[in-house]
């Protein structure tokens, strides 16, 4: 069981309102770049060197804004990074300590089998593509569900409406195209 | 060291937090999106109005440091780019953070998801120069007020302490008002799992 909107509602707002107190505001999508960054320096000789005042890259989007990217690859063990692997853990520690997910729906969602079925294939090549549109997308815009949409907002941040409207007004006819049986 | 504590900290807190709304859950993304329980999207809405009126809030007290706020610039990407992020988000049930979530509590689409995600990430950072020399990056960042020691331009010229206020008020109104479902009938059904 999912906590009520009341609370769940009131508790997300204290960690978006505790990040910015003491912090900044939650983002996550970046560090998938990071993350690229970091196995990319290992693939690629020279992806991101270091220069007298900091880090560059040869790739045009790590090296933008003073190698501020290239600088967090090359240092991975910084708030951002840390920031998400510690969500992982936590969203790890949370499922198991309600029981964790059942077999079933760790192999697929139960809206997926109402409405394909048993195709584990077709789910994860659909997660797949998915997921690329997602970060391809989230980098385009800057941010994603967090940072622009919650944390965006928040702050009145013109961009977070702008993304918000965006991202619903795709995601809507493509949620009721694809997923018509309720499950 | 104090800013890695932090982040473990804050970072865990979101983590539990958006495995216990169901945000990290297919399921409950894809009754939000086709308007069937909106359940989570009140949870949302709750939380960017709670979030708002304790940020400006406390900046008009003086507890809350301006320079921790960090508005993005608008661009026309931004919307292109949120296009992308919706359809990808309706079609998988996930977006960055609750997909890396839901790997971390056992769902095998979720490791497919990050996977399409890190390639996804990797072509922008090999085709961000096209969208660059195109100006659809080109932009300023803007909040709906003046925020006093901000720095932000603003798209209106008045107290941006006190609209943020007034529109964390309308999001916790609107997270009221809203139904448990827009389409279909009956009762909103909420997922199983």
């Amino acid at each position: 069981m999912v906590l009520n909107w009341k609370a769940g509602g009131v508790v997300l707002g204290l960690v978006f309102f505790m990040a910015v107190l003491l912090v900044k505001p939650i983002g996550v999508s970046t560090q998938f770049v990071i993350l690229d960054a970091i196995i990319g320096n290992v693939a690629v000789p020279d992806l991101i060197t270091q220069t007298d005042d900091g880090y560059t890259s040869s790739n045009a989007y790590l090296a933008k804004s003073d190698g501020k990217y290239a600088a967090n690859a090359a240092n991975p063990l910084n708030y951002s990074f840390v920031f998400v692997l510690a969500m992982a853990l936590g969203a790890f520690l949370s499922a198991m300590a309600r029981g964790g997910i059942g077999a079933d729906e760790r192999k697929l969602p139960a809206i997926w089998y109402a409405n394909y079925g048993d195709t584990p294939i077709k789910r994860y090549t659909v997660a797949f593509l998915g997921g690329f549109i997602v970060l391809y997308g989230a980098r385009l815009a800057g941010g994603c569900t967090s940072g622009h949409m919650m944390s965006g907002m928040m702050q009145t941040a013109v961009s977070g409406y702008i993304f918000a409207a965006g991202a619903f007004a795709a995601a809507v006819p493509v949620a009721i195209m694809m997923y018509k049986r309720e499950g | 060291m104090t800013s890695i504590i932090l982040a473990v900290v804050i970072g865990a807190a979101f983590g539990a937090v958006l495995d216990r709304i169901g945000a990290t859950n297919p399921n409950w993304i894809g009754k939000m999106l086709t308007l069937t329980n909106l359940h989570l999207m009140k949870t949302i809405l709750l939380a960017i109005g709670t979030a708002s009126i304790l940020m400006f809030g406390g900046q008009m007290l003086g507890l809350v440091d301006v320079g921790h706020m960090s508005v993005k610039t608008a661009y026309a990407g931004v919307f292109i780019g949120g296009l992308m992020l919706g359809a990808g988000w309706a079609a998988a049930g996930y977006c960055p953070g609750t997909g890396v979530c839901a790997a971390a509590s056992g769902r095998k689409d979720a490791l497919f998801f990050i996977a399409g995600g890190l390639l996804g990430a990797a072509a922008y950072m090999v085709t961000y120069p096209a969208w660059d020399a195109a100006g659809l990056l080109d932009g300023s960042k803007l909040t709906l007020g003046s925020v006093p020691g901000a720095g932000y331009d603003s798209l209106l010229s008045i107290s941006g302490d006190l609209l943020g206020i007034v529109m964390g008020l309308a999001f916790v109104a609107i997270a009221i008002a809203l139904p448990e479902r827009l389409r279909g009938g009956g009762e909103a059904v909420a997922p199983a799992e």
